[in-house]
């Protein structure tokens, strides 16, 4: 199946987009439908499904103990990563990590780490030896366009899901106690995407605008409205009016988008 | 965070290595430093030292991953395994993954890629020493490669990062002040097409800080600019001066 | 209607050139009225049109050129030549062999096998073929000896002069024939080795101040020199 856009396609987008429409009805600066659930697979220490208009986006976050980080040592450590899994797009081939998943897991990283949305002081176990290890594992099973976004709120709901079970030291020994204690998320950072087509910029771009935009730009920001990550993809650009129109956009949609999710 | 309280600024406003806020390490440039190489540059930013190359355009093997109608460019980023404190692997990190992917993404809005059809580029930028703010110094040499190569382009991409540093938005970051600061804003501009090719942001700011930052950065960027058109002339120059 | 630079000015790729009703002409591109170079050149204005004389740049194929090419690949109909551009040529047997032809690889490497050094015309090329060559004209074909020298391509007019001042005058100085490929090859065959050395110092010369003045006759004092130079050593070693 192709997923070139045809080039009649490509002209009807455009010219909807300069008058201000989009194809599916949408404004410039309005989301898909967003479903969140969270919880569904128990094995993972939280997780969480996000469909983002048919965009499938479904998150796993396991827990376990090991060293900090030399510069960090009373803090827990976060990694993320993504697989683009095969299943989810004619374009995604089996294999290690390319380029486009590795950006997508350090941009949601970058959202997740810099706005310190995890307490990870908490996750100290025995200072400098040992503590909690937050393994957030992205598994794209549904490319319709924006997985930036879509990732990002299911990392986030899955985050906002996680338990950690409860412990005691007896005897330099990590022992299990019943019980489970929720993983202290204290922000919630949300990512919003931007397309240019034509110079203008719509937000959240489904396959299609993504496949003819020029280039992309997200901004995350946090509940006090500070942008903690940003990040240009593709070969166009943006004039520094762009640049600043939409990290006011961003704000405002993220704020909406807590809103709408009780965060 | 670091355990060392040390003060990026110090009283008098000037940072650990004795710049103001919105000053630029020195910079030394040179073009065409390799001979095999269609095109190569030489760039030392404070302590960072670092080689771009060039090769081609030359056909795509194999075929199928040419495009008809345009050139493929293809980037890689690199550091040595000395450039830093701690020895790097030489095995491509996630990171130097992710810089290649956006330098590419920087550089070639300035090529006229519909040119050369079923073609390639090969960009190859090593790090050989990092200071900090290496993907945008990386970026300058890379444009200038590609110059040197006699590659058809918009114009010249000029790359310089912005941060901001116990409560000041400073230009230029060196290595420490981006692991203490609070952000960092790595930008790569066109200055004819005023337009951005590389933007990214790690850290927290305001929008207003963040404005105040790229605003910056950009400054930063036209001063590179500069100094990239006299390196691409220099050769030329010193030989008209000797005739002279 | 401005112009920004003076003739036979050092530009760089974004420099803008001009402004208003021009022509962007060779290394130029023009966006909203604005002429812009797009590679290191001087810049020459001539009436409307703008031109950047680049000073580094590649090999594009034209029809009608004349290129000196190695070969790379032998296949069954024919040859694959490199031509020192981004696009590889081919020579069809058809072209080289004068008899009807049967698709045997042994039959071609005979004629011309993977190193091979020719010199050949373009007859055809566009966007979406390589580049084809024939050498079904006297004077073409297969080399035998010589020095082939490297030249950045856009240096080839400057090698040949004001109506061929230039390559008369190298020619007449150093006595050697001498074949102009224009994607930036050229060929010098001597009556001796010491004369082919001195027709490639001066080409290499004219590379390094192609955009300078007073070229010509600064080649031809240099080859004076040099000749001058070799008598003197001849007639040391003579006592």
């Amino acid at each position: 199946m192709s997923t070139t856009v045809v080039r009649v396609k490509q002209k009807q987008i455009a010219q909807l987009i300069a008058k201000g429409k989009r194809l599916d009805g949408r404004g410039l600066n309005d989301y898909r439908e967003i479903k969140v659930e969270q919880g569904i697979i128990e094995r993972a220490e939280g997780s969480a499904r996000v469909l983002l208009g048919k965009t499938e986006v479904m998150v796993g976050v396991k827990i376990e103990t090991g060293e900090p980080f030399p510069d960090t040592p009373n803090e827990g450590v976060l990694t993320v990563n993504a697989e683009l899994v095969p299943l989810a797009s004619p374009t995604f081939e089996p294999g290690p990590p390319d380029e486009n998943s590795i950006e997508l897991a350090r941009v949601v990283d970058r959202g997740i780490r810099e706005s310190k949305a995890i307490e990870t002081e908490k996750l100290c176990i025995t200072p400098g030896k040992k503590v909690f290890v937050i393994f957030v594992d992205i598994y794209v099973l549904n490319h319709d366009g924006n997985l930036i976004d879509a990732s990002a709120l299911a990392a986030l709901a899955a985050l906002l899901n996680t338990k950690m079970f409860n412990y005691e030291i007896e005897e330099g020994e990590i022992k299990i106690k019943p019980g489970y204690t929720a993983l202290p998320v204290r922000k919630h950072p949300i990512a919003v995407t931007f397309a240019k087509i034509n110079d203008r910029l719509v937000v959240d771009p489904w396959l299609e605008e993504e496949q003819i935009m020029d280039a992309r730009l997200t901004i995350t920001t946090d509940d006090d409205g500070n942008i903690c990550a940003v990040q240009k993809g593709g070969s166009g650009y943006f004039t520094q009016k762009q640049v600043f129109e939409a990290a006011q956009i961003a704000k405002e949609k993220a704020a909406e988008i807590r809103k709408k999710l009780g965060w | 965070m670091s355990q060392k309280t040390e003060k990026l600024i110090d009283k008098k406003g000037l940072r650990l290595d004795g710049r103001k806020p919105d000053e630029l390490r020195p910079i030394k440039i040179e073009v065409g430093v390799l001979s095999n190489a269609d095109g190569s540059a030489y760039i030392e930013q404070g302590k960072n030292k670092i080689l771009a190359a060039v090769y081609g355009p030359k056909e795509l093997h194999p075929k199928h991953m040419a495009l008809p109608d345009r050139m493929v460019l293809r980037c890689r980023y690199h550091m040595a395994p000395f450039s830093v404190q701690e020895r790097k692997s030489p095995a491509p990190s996630r990171r130097e993954i992710e810089l290649s992917k956006v330098i590419r993404e920087a550089i070639e809005p300035a090529v006229f890629v519909e040119y050369y059809p079923r073609t390639a580029i090969d960009v190859f930028i090593e790090v050989l020493q990092a200071d900090g703010s290496t993907r945008c110094t990386s970026i300058t040499a890379a444009s200038l490669a590609l110059a040197d190569a006699g590659i058809p382009m918009r114009d010249l991409v000029a790359a310089c990062s912005a941060g901001k540093i116990e409560d000041t938005i400073v230009l230029d970051l060196m290595d420490v002040e981006d692991k203490v600061g609070t952000a960092d804003v790595p930008v790569a501009y066109m200055p004819n097409l005023g337009v951005i090719t590389l933007l990214q942001m790690d850290g927290i700011l305001t929008i207003e800080e963040f404005e105040k930052a790229v605003n910056l950065a950009i400054e930063g960027c036209k001063k590179i600019y500069a100094m990239q058109k006299e390196a691409l002339k220099a050769k030329y120059i010193s030989v008209k001066e000797v005739e002279e | 209607m401005p112009t920004f630079f003076e003739r036979r000015q050092l530009v760089t790729p974004g420099d803008l050139l001009a402004e208003g009703d021009y022509v962007a002409g060779e290394n130029t591109f023009k966006e909203d009225d604005k002429i812009y170079a797009t590679r290191v050149g001087l810049v020459d204005y001539e009436d409307k049109k703008v031109n950047v004389v680049a000073l580094r740049a590649f090999y594009i194929p034209r029809v009608g050129d004349t290129v000196i090419g190695t070969v790379v690949d032998v296949g069954f109909s024919g040859w694959t030549v490199d031509i020192n551009s981004p696009y590889f040529a081919l020579l069809r047997a058809s072209d080289v062999l004068n008899r009807p032809f049967k698709p045997q690889k042994n039959d071609l490497t005979e004629v011309l096998d993977v190193g091979d050094l020719v010199v050949a015309k373009i007859v055809s090329y566009d966007r979406t073929h390589n580049p084809q060559l024939s050498v079904n004209e006297p004077g073409l074909g297969k080399i035998t000896r010589g020095q082939i020298v490297k030249v950045t391509p856009t240096k080839i007019p400057r090698v040949i002069g004001k109506k061929g001042s230039m390559i008369s005058m190298i020619k007449q100085e150093t006595g050697c024939h001498i074949i102009l490929g224009h994607n930036g090859l050229i060929l010098i065959t001597g009556k001796s080795l010491e004369d082919e050395e001195l027709a490639m110092m001066a080409i290499h010369k004219i590379e390094e101040e192609s955009h300078t003045t007073g070229l010509t006759d600064r080649i031809f004092q240099m080859i004076k020199r040099e000749k001058e130079k070799r008598e003197v050593v001849k007639n040391e070693s003579k006592d």
